[in-house]
């Protein structure tokens, strides 16, 4: 499961849903895991105004990465562009955005809630959301 | 013709040996092609997005999405994230190493991400598998209301959702686009080849705010072969309902005054209609 996915994840459970704490989920005895994809210059450009950048300092420091800045960065700082063939080159910013976010997975481990500590196994990068009966 | 729906539970029925049959069928996975492609020209993306895929399953659908531009996916290659019941399904997906994030999740259950994430939600052959309840705590209407509120909210203002499903009969179709409704989404049903054998039915979703102007019927605007048909009216009017001043209301009146014994004008085909102006 991709980093940036766990930026938009929140508990399943019904009644954490009015509770801050329910966002992010913390992930636990995690296995990481690196899959290179193709660098999506438009989608990165799209995606990071949604980015809840706070919840991303705290999951780079629980998962022990390199702390990242305190401010999201700029959109125009993820490209510069050349004047003479009209081509945009990715910036060390975007191109460590992109590491982060869309090949740094999750393999194997845990994500808990913050709010109710209801635990959700992560297998093979798949996360298992199903919920017993009474917790719907 | 058996429905599936009708056998076991979806996490049951499609277990290894019927996710694979699934998988590798080659009519399935033309059928299945058609109708992602369909659903993403509903859509409209024009760049790079992040799609929910509700019901994933193998990752059918989800090739297509992560498909490049030049490769006919339009505004691709997208980014999704796809959920599915059975386990099987989802490990079929790992072993074709689809690129999106899987989840093994019920739909029934809510959707559980944060408000304003994605950008569309897609839906192949999955919803109508909302309509059964398997345990008697809880009821498809509340499965159906979970779901619609859940994607609802994920979706981020002027986003747009297609899900196709095979509904079994017309009461079920109206339960799943009412509970739509419910939700807040503006609904259309699109039909494809309707009355026949492969009919495909198409639930369009809108959600308010953003870039989608005026109704649901803008979403197929410019769109070749397909009519608008609006059942939807205006301000409902109950029948049989008085007005006051109504001539329902001076009969009624006059009546009330007889019983008492006063003196009332006879009733004619005059009573309770305006004078002309001219008078």
């Amino acid at each position: 499961m991709k980093l940036l996915t766990l930026n938009f994840l929140t508990c399943a459970i019904k009644t954490c849903k009015s509770s801050p704490l329910s966002f992010p989920l913390h992930p636990r005895e995690v296995e990481l895991e690196i899959l290179e994809t193709d660098y999506n210059a438009v989608f990165l450009r799209n995606i990071l105004p949604r980015l809840e950048w706070e919840a991303l300092r705290v999951l780079a420091g629980e998962l022990g990465l390199p702390s990242l800045p305190e401010s999201s960065p700029d959109v125009s700082s993820l490209s510069t562009s050349s004047e003479e063939d009209d081509s945009e080159t990715p910036t060390q910013v975007a191109q460590d955005l992109h590491r982060l976010l869309l090949e740094t997975c999750i393999k194997e481990g845990k994500l808990v809630c913050g709010c109710c500590g209801h635990e959700y196994a992560v297998k093979e990068g798949v996360a298992n959301f199903l919920l017993p009966g009474h917790l719907v | 013709m058996s429905r599936p729906e009708d056998i076991l539970p979806p996490d049951l029925f499609y277990n290894d040996t019927e996710s694979r049959k699934y998988t590798t069928s080659s009519r399935i996975q033309t059928i299945q092609s058609s109708m992602t492609h369909r659903a993403l020209s509903l859509l409209s993306l024009t760049s790079p997005s992040l799609i929910l895929d509700i019901g994933c399953g193998s990752g059918l659908s989800g090739e297509i999405l992560s498909a490049s531009a030049s490769e006919g996916t339009p505004g691709g290659p997208h980014v999704w994230i796809g959920f599915d019941i059975s386990s099987s399904m989802l490990g079929i997906a790992l072993e074709k190493e689809v690129e999106g994030d899987l989840f093994l999740a019920d739909a029934g259950q809510g959707v559980p991400f944060r408000a304003g994430t994605f950008d569309a939600a897609i839906s192949i052959s999955a919803i109508q598998w909302l309509c059964n309840a398997e345990t008697s705590e809880e009821s498809p209407a509340g499965r159906l209301s979970r779901f619609f509120n859940g994607l609802y909210a994920s979706l981020r203002r002027g986003g747009r959702a297609v899900c196709q499903f095979y509904p079994k009969n017309d009461v079920q179709k109206k339960m799943i686009s009412a509970a739509a409704i419910k939700a807040g989404f503006g609904a259309g049903l699109l039909e494809d080849d309707e009355g026949t054998k492969n009919a495909k039915t198409y639930l369009v979703l809108t959600v308010g705010g953003g870039d989608v102007r005026g109704d649901i019927t803008s979403v197929v605007a410019g769109m070749e072969g397909v009519d608008v048909e609006d059942h939807r009216r205006g301000v409902p009017r109950k029948r049989g309902e008085e007005r006051k001043g109504g001539k329902q209301w001076i009969m009624r009146k006059k009546e009330q005054m007889e019983r008492k014994g006063k003196v009332v004008k006879t009733n004619s085909k005059y009573t309770g209609r305006k004078r002309r102006i001219a008078f």
